[in-house]
């Protein structure tokens, strides 16, 4: 890189510090990825994709357990799965806050959720920097005002990685915490991007992710705020506002895919309970 | 603003979309490796006028091509992966155009196979007269295909380009309907395969196929584009192979204690290895028992070895020994096309390439002349191994996108000729184009073919002068790291300030010091020298005898024993010369002032006294501490003209003609005795200014009088000196020796003389050896003495320092200057030994105790060694900044050339043969110094004999005189400049 001026954080928004490249660390050690082309001259990316092109999103809002909401969301072949618990009474005295909710994020990556078969505790760096970076994406978020004294519980499960992570984390922790019921400003719709040579481009892989410079954000479609900037690599300044302007409308229409699931969702809810209304009628 | 989208990937897809595969890693662990694809309909056919797909101006032709005669409806070729593979120059032929379906599949599989090849193929896809059209077949959801289970990758691709082939005709046929009336025009598009299987099963499934023999027989050019096809039959092409293991490429090592016990019983040898710059597959070890270097031939027996490791082989018995070749073999254009990536099928498919390249490198030559012991390495003692200054092969990058963090595994290609490719793992390949990079190698496994390194550090750009700079002085591992603060405490105090304090009893600088102040003292150096560190005088006694006096800086007065100034001044041994740049061995204070003999000012000095006879026969000789006041710095040329100019007889000149005749008959003395007058080519770069140090132009050095008187002198005072501290201290004297060569280093040149040139060189002694050079003489050629001269001096061993009580007395004498002993004593500025003589000299006369350090044989021992190794490195460093600004000077002379005559800009210089090869002529540029080599692309009658080789109808043998065409030019991959050279008479080379 040529320039003198690069960015590695921005203000724009509330920073966290994250590894993502991290994730990415063993593929690079094998070798893998340098053989694939990134973006060829067909314009086609590695897996088929063009430029702005996203993977296919599934979203499972059903019931697990006896969470208060949960989701599960694949961005591709990333997939991950979130339970939420609360508002509750917490369960130790000292982090109980007197005028709010506190927040508790708990992130567990499966072992075989990488190329490489790799236990992480959850005292891991990385977990614990992942979850800190979904606990202040959220804490504006939810209306932890209306709970003071309780506590949400927001348990993260990485079933499968490709990719964007986090950005998958921060989705699926919205729709859990929508299906849990709890009160929140906005939608939060986090989304992938990088730059190769001067292409931008949305929703990496882990091919992609681990050759190109990359960054996430969070952004809340009603306001178009952004609550959530991670950049770990280095990326010329100029070609950020590019990017980033970019992954802001690519959250719009991550935000659209799930303002549906979400309906139609409630819209099956809706019809269970009017069967369940008005079948209980008939039966008496 | 673009259109995002989301690509909906509907389950039912997952088999053809979803791809989970295990890979084992070249560690060995097993890695889950997970992919997906997204099919899609919009994957364009790249054909002009089609329907369905989108077209540009890249499109292919409607119609195709009609003019191959077997396809008259117009025709499109899809070749296989192994038409690139095998037959890539006919790909490239500007003859060869007809529209090409290059499939994407076919493109990966050339990119798996050799990325050399890939990088070609990807140029001429982006090339105008080319019409090739890459189609992604991958990605579009009819052509798209799973691999079956127990299928091999090469019938899964083969499978797939079939299917391509099959959905082009049919998507030709579906997009161009047949109008009523009219006969059907339809192109087809026929599969171009050299696997006769892919054929058959193509045929069957009735889809056009042709082998490229066939095609291009039916084509126009065919006769000529036949010449290009490569030999059918010859190239097998093997199928890729999944990953297997790992195989040996080189055999292990034995044990260390084998070794050990191997080359105490004899059996085995140890030595240190030489890589031959000419021939990267063969490489010499000499070791004591043999009279000539042990010979390895081939990559196997030289076993993982770089240039200067120490080694043991093992000799191969007396009917196995082989002669050395007489054949240039370039590592860049033979492994041109390997790869970088440490596949595991390097011992395989494309690894069987290179051998077999190279095992026919290896046996094809006749090897005509004498043999010589041969055999294998079998043990390393001690890798030699530092930093390299590399370049980045730029083919050997699988991505050279700037923004691309991917690792990569690439070659660093050495500046030296001597070291193999590195291959290096980098996150930064791309932004490390065209620059130089220091490189170190880590290890070289058996299975690896090339050494595995990685990068330290950037240099800076390639031929910028502080790149160059830096890395040569890297390259010879000359420390040049500005002093630290320990060591310029070390420095007097007073600093510019610093004078001789007026003379007084008690001043310590006086104390046993003799004032020479009012002698009529100077000092004679080259142009623009600042560290003064010799003068002279010489005055008629009254008795009739001459005193003359060689004045030497007192550096020992400044530079103590035990201090931080004199540990780092021990460590880099000498001062280093470049063209344009000086790395000191003191503080400039010290070097360029305080001890520098500047004329007018007072300065400490050692002086050595003599009292001669007019005939030059030494009197007497004593050596004392002194203070003098130089009366003038003259440069050669300024001494030589006042000593010429009658008009002058002040004192300062008739002294300087008094040296003159002194050193005249000293010369005669010491020719007479048995020295050698040797030569070595030695230019000097013109400079443009001070600032830009553009090199203009370069010349030969020229010697007068003047030099010849200084050298006599220098001579004189270190023969003096080596005699008074070798008596004083018989075991710790800082003495400096050139052994006498072996007569088997002259027996090529002896040889060569006689036949070429009927001339004998007699070498049983200095004297002989001096004397038969004398008659080397060829009345055309007043150059070919000189010529002569250097080729002997390269026979001859290096001069070197040593301890006195080390070696046996009889090896004391130098050679070259026929002297029984000798040592260094006048240059203490820039040389190290010449302190610690200057030491020894000190106590010798009483007038300081000799530091205990200088008591002990193994601390002198070790000191000389680094010193020895230094002053070899330096000047080795100034040889090649010196060949580094020929070169710029003779680009900038080819573009001076070129403005005005508007021609090509090269430069013709008349040079000399001094080797011939199967396919070249190594030749010497005797006016800019430089050596260089004529490459023929295929072998020429070559006597090795005679050493002679003919080219047509002519004969070029060694020693003849010939005109070379001598061109800088950029090397594509690695970019550094190299001088390349080419024969311009007697025949012009440049065509082959």
């Amino acid at each position: 890189m040529t320039s003198s001026t690069i960015i590695t954080n921005n203000s724009h928004a509330r920073i966290v510090e994250f590894v993502s490249t991290l994730f990415a660390q063993h593929l690079a050690y094998t070798g893998m990825a340098s053989r694939v082309e990134i973006l060829n001259e067909g314009g086609f990316r590695s897996d088929g994709r063009r430029q702005f092109e996203l993977r296919s999103i599934n979203i499972d809002l059903s019931q697990q357990g006896h969470a208060d909401g949960s989701a599960s969301i694949s961005h591709g072949l990333t997939h991950v799965l979130v339970s939420v618990f609360g508002p509750r009474e917490a369960k130790n005295r000292s982090q109980t806050i007197h005028d709010r909710a506190n927040l508790n994020v708990e992130l567990s990556i499966a072992a075989f959720s990488t190329g490489d078969r790799r236990k992480r505790s959850r005292g891991d760096k990385r977990v614990m920097e992942v979850a800190g970076a979904i606990k202040s994406t959220f804490e504006p978020v939810i209306q932890t005002s209306l709970y003071p004294r309780s506590q949400i519980d927001i348990f993260v499960q990485v079933i499968q990685q490709d990719g964007g992570v986090l950005q998958a984390c921060i989705n699926a922790t919205t729709l859990a915490l929508i299906s849990a019921g709890i009160p929140m400003v906005d939608f939060v719709c986090a989304i992938s991007g990088g730059v190769h040579s001067t292409n931008p481009f949305l929703d990496l892989t882990l091919i992609e992710e681990s050759d190109v410079p990359n960054l996430t954000i969070a952004v809340m479609p009603k306001t178009q705020k952004v609550s959530l900037v991670t950049m770990e690599t280095r990326l010329h300044v100029d070609r950020y506002e590019e990017i980033f302007r970019l992954a802001i409308d690519a959250g719009l229409i991550i935000h659209e895919e799930m303002k549906a699931a979400v309906l139609a969702r409630s819209k099956t809810l809706m019809t269970c309970i009017d069967l369940g209304t008005h079948g209980g009628e008939e039966m008496e | 603003m673009p259109e995002i989208t989301i690509l909906k990937r509907p389950r039912t897809e997952a088999v053809v979309t979803q791809r989970k595969f295990f890979k084992k890693t070249a560690r060995g662990k097993v890695i889950k490796v997970l992919r997906e694809r997204y099919l899609r309909d919009d994957v364009s056919c790249g054909i002009e006028g089609c329907r369905e797909c989108e077209t540009s101006n890249l499109s292919l032709p409607a119609s195709g091509d009609k003019q191959h005669s077997a396809y008259p409806n117009g025709h499109f070729i899809l070749p296989d992966t192994n038409v690139f593979l095998s037959q890539m120059d006919l790909v490239e032929s500007t003859l060869f155009n007809p529209p090409i379906i290059l499939l994407q599949t076919v493109l990966e599989e050339v990119r798996h196979r050799s990325l050399p090849l890939y990088n070609r193929l990807k140029a001429l896809t982006k090339m105008d007269e080319k019409k090739i059209w890459v189609f992604y077949n991958e990605y579009r959801s009819e052509t798209a295909i799973v691999r079956e289970e127990g299928e091999t990758p090469n019938d899964r691709n083969d499978r797939g380009i079939r299917k391509a082939t099959a959905w082009y005709n049919s998507h030709l046929q579906l997009t161009r309907p047949p109008i009523r009336g009219q006969p059907s025009q339809l192109p087809t598009v026929v599969l171009m395969t050299e696997d006769a299987a892919n054929r058959r099963k193509a045929e069957k499934s009735s889809i056009g196929a042709t082998s490229v023999r066939q095609y291009v027989e039916g084509m126009k050019d065919a006769s000529q584009l036949l010449d290009l096809l490569a030999a059918e039959g010859t190239n097998d092409i093997e199928p890729t192979k999944a990953v297997a293991g790992r195989q040996a490429l080189y055999p292990e090592y034995l044990p260390t204690a084998v070794l050990a016990a191997g080359v105490k019983a004899g059996e085995l040898h140890q030595g240190h290895f030489n890589a031959n710059q000419y021939n990267y597959l063969e490489g010499s070890v000499s070791v004591p028992a043999y009279k000539k270097p042990v010979l390895l031939i081939g990559r196997e027996n030289m076993n993982r070895v770089v240039d200067g490791d120490i080694v043991v082989v093992e000799v191969f018995p007396e009917s196995e020994w082989k002669a050395p070749a007489d054949e240039v073999v370039d590592q860049d254009s033979t492994l041109k096309n390997d790869d970088a990536e440490e596949s595991a099928d390097e011992a395989d498919a494309e690894g069987n390439e290179v051998l077999v390249k190279e095992s026919k490198l290896l046996s094809s030559e006749k090897r005509s002349s004498e043999r010589q012991p041969t055999g294998r390495v079998v043990g390393i003692i001690k890798r030699n191994w530092r930093a390299y200054v590399c370049h980045i092969d730029s083919t050997s990058l699988t991505s050279s996108n700037a923004t691309s963090l991917s690792q990569q595994t690439v070659f660093a290609t050495p500046v030296s000729r001597l070291l193999p490719r590195i291959r290096i793992r980098t996150r930064q390949a791309p932004s490390l184009i065209g620059q130089k990079i220091l490189v170190t190698i880590d290890r070289w496994d058996v299975t690896s073919r090339y050494p595995e390194g990685h990068f330290v550090r950037a240099l800076g750009k390639v031929e910028s002068k502080e790149a160059e700079q830096e890395s040569l002085l890297l390259e010879f591992d000359v420390p040049y790291r500005p002093f630290g603060k320990a060591i310029l405490d070390c420095l007097p105090k007073e600093g510019e300030q610093w004078v001789v304090p007026p003379k007084s009893a008690t001043s310590p600088e006086w104390r046993d010091r003799e004032d020479l102040r009012e002698m009529i003292i100077c000092s004679i150096d080259p142009p623009g020298c600042q560290d003064i560190d010799d003068a002279l005088h010489a005055r008629p006694l009254p008795n009739g005898n001459i005193e003359a006096g060689v004045h030497i800086a007192d550096v020992s007065h400044f530079v103590h024993s035990d201090t931080p100034m004199d540990s780092e001044a021990a460590s880099r041994g000498t001062t280093v010369y470049l063209v344009d740049k000086r790395i000191d061995m003191l503080p400039s204070l010290l070097g360029t002032n305080l001890c520098s003999l500047r004329p007018f000012v007072e300065r400490l000095a050692f002086s050595a006294i003599w009292e001669m006879t007019p005939d030059a026969e030494i009197v007497n000789v004593r050596f004392t501490k002194s203070v003098i006041a130089s009366k003038a710095a003259f440069t050669y040329e300024e001494a030589q003209i006042r000593k010429d100019d009658p008009h002058r007889q002040d004192e300062l000149t008739t002294s300087i003609r008094l040296l003159n005749t002194l050193a005249q008959k000293l010369k005669a003395k010491r020719m007479a005795a048995g020295a050698l007058n040797l030569a070595s080519p030695e230019v000097k770069i013109h400079l443009d200014s001070a600032e830009s140090s553009d090199p203009i132009d370069v010349e030969q050095k020229e010697m007068r009088e003047t030099n010849s008187l200084v050298e006599e002198f220098m001579l004189l005072a270190n023969i003096s000196v080596a005699r008074k501290i070798e008596e004083t201290f018989p075991q710790t004297a800082v003495l400096r020796r050139h052994l006498p060569p072996p007569k088997t280093n002259f027996e090529k040149l002896q040889d060569i003389l006689m036949k070429r040139k009927g001339m004998k060189l007699d070498v049983s002694s200095s004297g002989a050896l001096a004397a038969s050079l004398d008659q080397c003489v060829d009345p055309q050629e007043p150059a070919f003495n000189t010529l002569v001269r250097i080729m002997a001096t390269r026979c001859m061993l290096s001069a070197e320092y040593f301890c006195s009580g080390s070696v046996g007395k009889d090896t004391f004498g130098h050679y070259g200057l026929a002297s029984p002993i000798y040592t260094h004593f006048t240059s203490p500025i820039r040389r190290y030994a010449d302190v610690l003589a200057h030491r020894q000299l000190s106590a010798a006369i009483g007038y300081t105790p000799l530091h205990p350090s200088l008591h002990s044989k193994p601390h002198v021992e070790r000191v000389l060694d680094v010193v020895n190794r230094r002053h070899r490195m330096a000047q080795m460093a100034g040889r090649a900044s010196v060949e580094f600004y020929v070169g710029l000077a003779l680009k900038g002379r080819g573009e001076r050339e070129k403005q005005v005559s508007g021609s090509a800009g090269t430069v013709t210089e008349e040079a000399f043969v001094i080797r011939t090869f199967r396919n070249g002529v190594g030749v010497f540029v005797s006016k800019l110094g430089i050596e260089g080599l004529v490459m023929f692309k295929r072998d020429m009658q070559f006597d090795a004999e005679n050493y002679t080789i003919t080219v047509g109808e002519t004969t070029i043998a060694v020693f003849d005189k010939v005109t070379v065409r001598i061109e800088v030019e950029k090397d594509k991959n690695t970019q550094r400049g190299r001088v390349k050279m080419s024969l311009v008479h007697p025949i012009d080379s440049s065509g082959m």
